[in-house]
């Protein structure tokens, strides 16, 4: 019988990712949520001996790490289902270059702003700036960068229209704006109001809680563990561990 | 009719890599070289708004950019000729996890290793030596990472058999050694031994050429 464990952290928006795809696809899973500033339990480091993250998938035993490449896996395993990536070999392309710019570019330039001052601040919000540019103008006539469904890159965005959301907010930035960014804007209230996401969300006051004792850390020079911050850090975990 | 294009450098590991793919499925392309380093061209920057880098392929008009992106269109594009990547989710998946290993730790830990000094050089030697023992202890018995014949994961990994070679000898470094790395030295032999891969490298002098100009730029900037 297939056995699905999913090794996260409540407050990761990589490990989150996951939870959508498998819930998408109506697969059960057993979630061991790691407390990844304290204690990587052994069997984490067991299963994901090179980067030491979260989300790792364990499929009848089988580890696969790296939430872009989870995903894909989910897809091509549970056939059944929406899917997650489209079928035309352009369009997959167009979904993992996004996927790609989403998670290499966008998400360490937003962090980034979340925890900087001054000049540095500056600096990441101009890139930030830029690179919402982009995908403002890949949503186009769009209603999710999937189409009319959520599709993977819908997916990965997630931090953007939450974990980002809350962290500028605490920050006192306003980089992602409905006035600055109309349909990017539309895209996190339609994305936000879709059951599968909303139902899926770490909660917004524990987040919050734990934002603010990340920026608190990082204003006071210590950085917090790993310093990821704000924007959800790398794929380690729920705000905090060093980038990917 | 199928009109595929391929904007590229002669230089570049990422652009051979598309140039070996191609070359695997017998795809006939026009290769633009762009000289990136003092010009970008017009339909460069139109077909790669976003990174503005080689490699991009154009299919019937259409533009993929990232090599990873562009490797994986190919073999879904093209399925006849050999597979860049095995047909099992769970084989596709390791796959993904090596090339993106590949590209997001190793190529630019060894790059910062050679063009680092001091204290950092340090730092990146032994976080090189580090990543190099993963890839080594994923070769275990295997003759190319793909297995009997070269995949997808051998292609990524052709800057470490070439590039970074002539890189650390220029750099005065060891750090990637037959002695040190067994199974990495058999790899980069029979990588490097096979037609497919030998055929599309740039020539050695050129690129051995290439890179002492920028080491020797890089030490007079230090220098000023």
């Amino acid at each position: 019988m297939a056995e699905v464990k999913l090794f996260g952290a409540w407050g990761s928006p990589f490990s989150r990712r996951i939870e959508v795809a498998l819930k998408l696809k109506g697969v059960e899973y057993e979630f061991i949520d790691e407390d990844l500033f304290n204690k990587k339990s052994p069997l984490l480091l067991k299963y994901n001996p090179v980067h030491k993250k979260v989300p790792v998938l364990v499929h009848n035993g089988k580890p696969i790490c790296e939430s872009l490449v989870i995903l894909e896996y989910i897809d091509e395993t549970w056939e059944e289902g929406p899917s997650l990536l489209p079928k035309d070999p352009y369009e997959r392309g167009m979904v993992r270059f996004w996927s790609k710019f989403l998670d290499e570019k966008c998400m360490p330039a937003m962090r980034r702003a979340l925890l900087s001052r001054g000049e540095e601040l500056e600096k990441a919000t101009e890139e930030s700036t830029e690179l919402l540019k982009f995908l403002e103008g890949t949503l186009s006539g769009k209603k999710f960068f999937g189409g009319d469904n959520i599709g993977m890159v819908d997916i990965v965005a997630n931090f953007i229209s939450y974990w980002f959301i809350i962290g500028q907010e605490l920050a006192g930035l306003q980089v992602l704006t409905k006035e600055k960014f109309p349909k990017l804007g539309e895209w996190m209230d339609e994305y936000l109001n879709s059951n599968i996401i909303k139902e899926n969300l770490p909660q917004k006051d524990k987040l919050t809680a734990m934002f603010q004792a990340r920026i608190e850390a990082a204003a006071a020079g210590g950085g917090g563990p790993g310093g990821g911050g704000g924007g959800g850090g790398g794929e380690g975990g729920g705000g905090g561990v060093a980038p990917k | 009719m199928a009109e595929v294009k391929l904007f590229g450098n002669w230089g570049s590991p990422f652009s051979r890599r598309v140039e070996v793919a191609l070359k695997l499925k017998g795809v006939e392309y026009e290769f633009i070289d762009e000289d990136v380093y003092n010009y970008k061209s017009p339909l460069l920057l139109k077909y790669n708004p976003v990174h503005k880098k080689v490699p991009v392929l154009v299919h019937n008009g259409k533009p993929i950019c990232e090599s990873l992106v562009i490797l994986e269109y190919v073999d879904e594009t093209w399925e006849k000729g050999p597979s860049l990547l095995p047909k099992d989710p769970y084989e596709r998946a390791l796959v993904r996890f090596w090339t993106k290993f590949l590209d997001e730790k190793c190529v630019p830990t060894l790059w910062k290793t050679c063009w680092s000094i001091g204290e950092e050089q340090e730092k990146a030697k032994e976080e090189s030596t580090e990543l190099l023992n993963i890839l080594e202890g994923t070769l275990s018995d295997k003759k190319f990472f793909g297995g009997d014949s070269i995949g997808m994961v051998d292609i990524v990994a052709n800057f470490i058999s070439y590039w970074f070679i002539i890189l650390q000898e220029l750099a005065g470094l060891q750090v990637l050694t037959k002695e040190k790395f067994p199974k990495l030295g058999a790899w980069i032999d029979d990588y490097l031994n096979c037609n497919i891969i030998k055929e599309n490298l740039p020539p050695k002098d050129k690129l051995t050429a290439y890179f002492r100009a920028r080491f020797e730029a890089a030490a007079a900037a230090t220098a000023k």
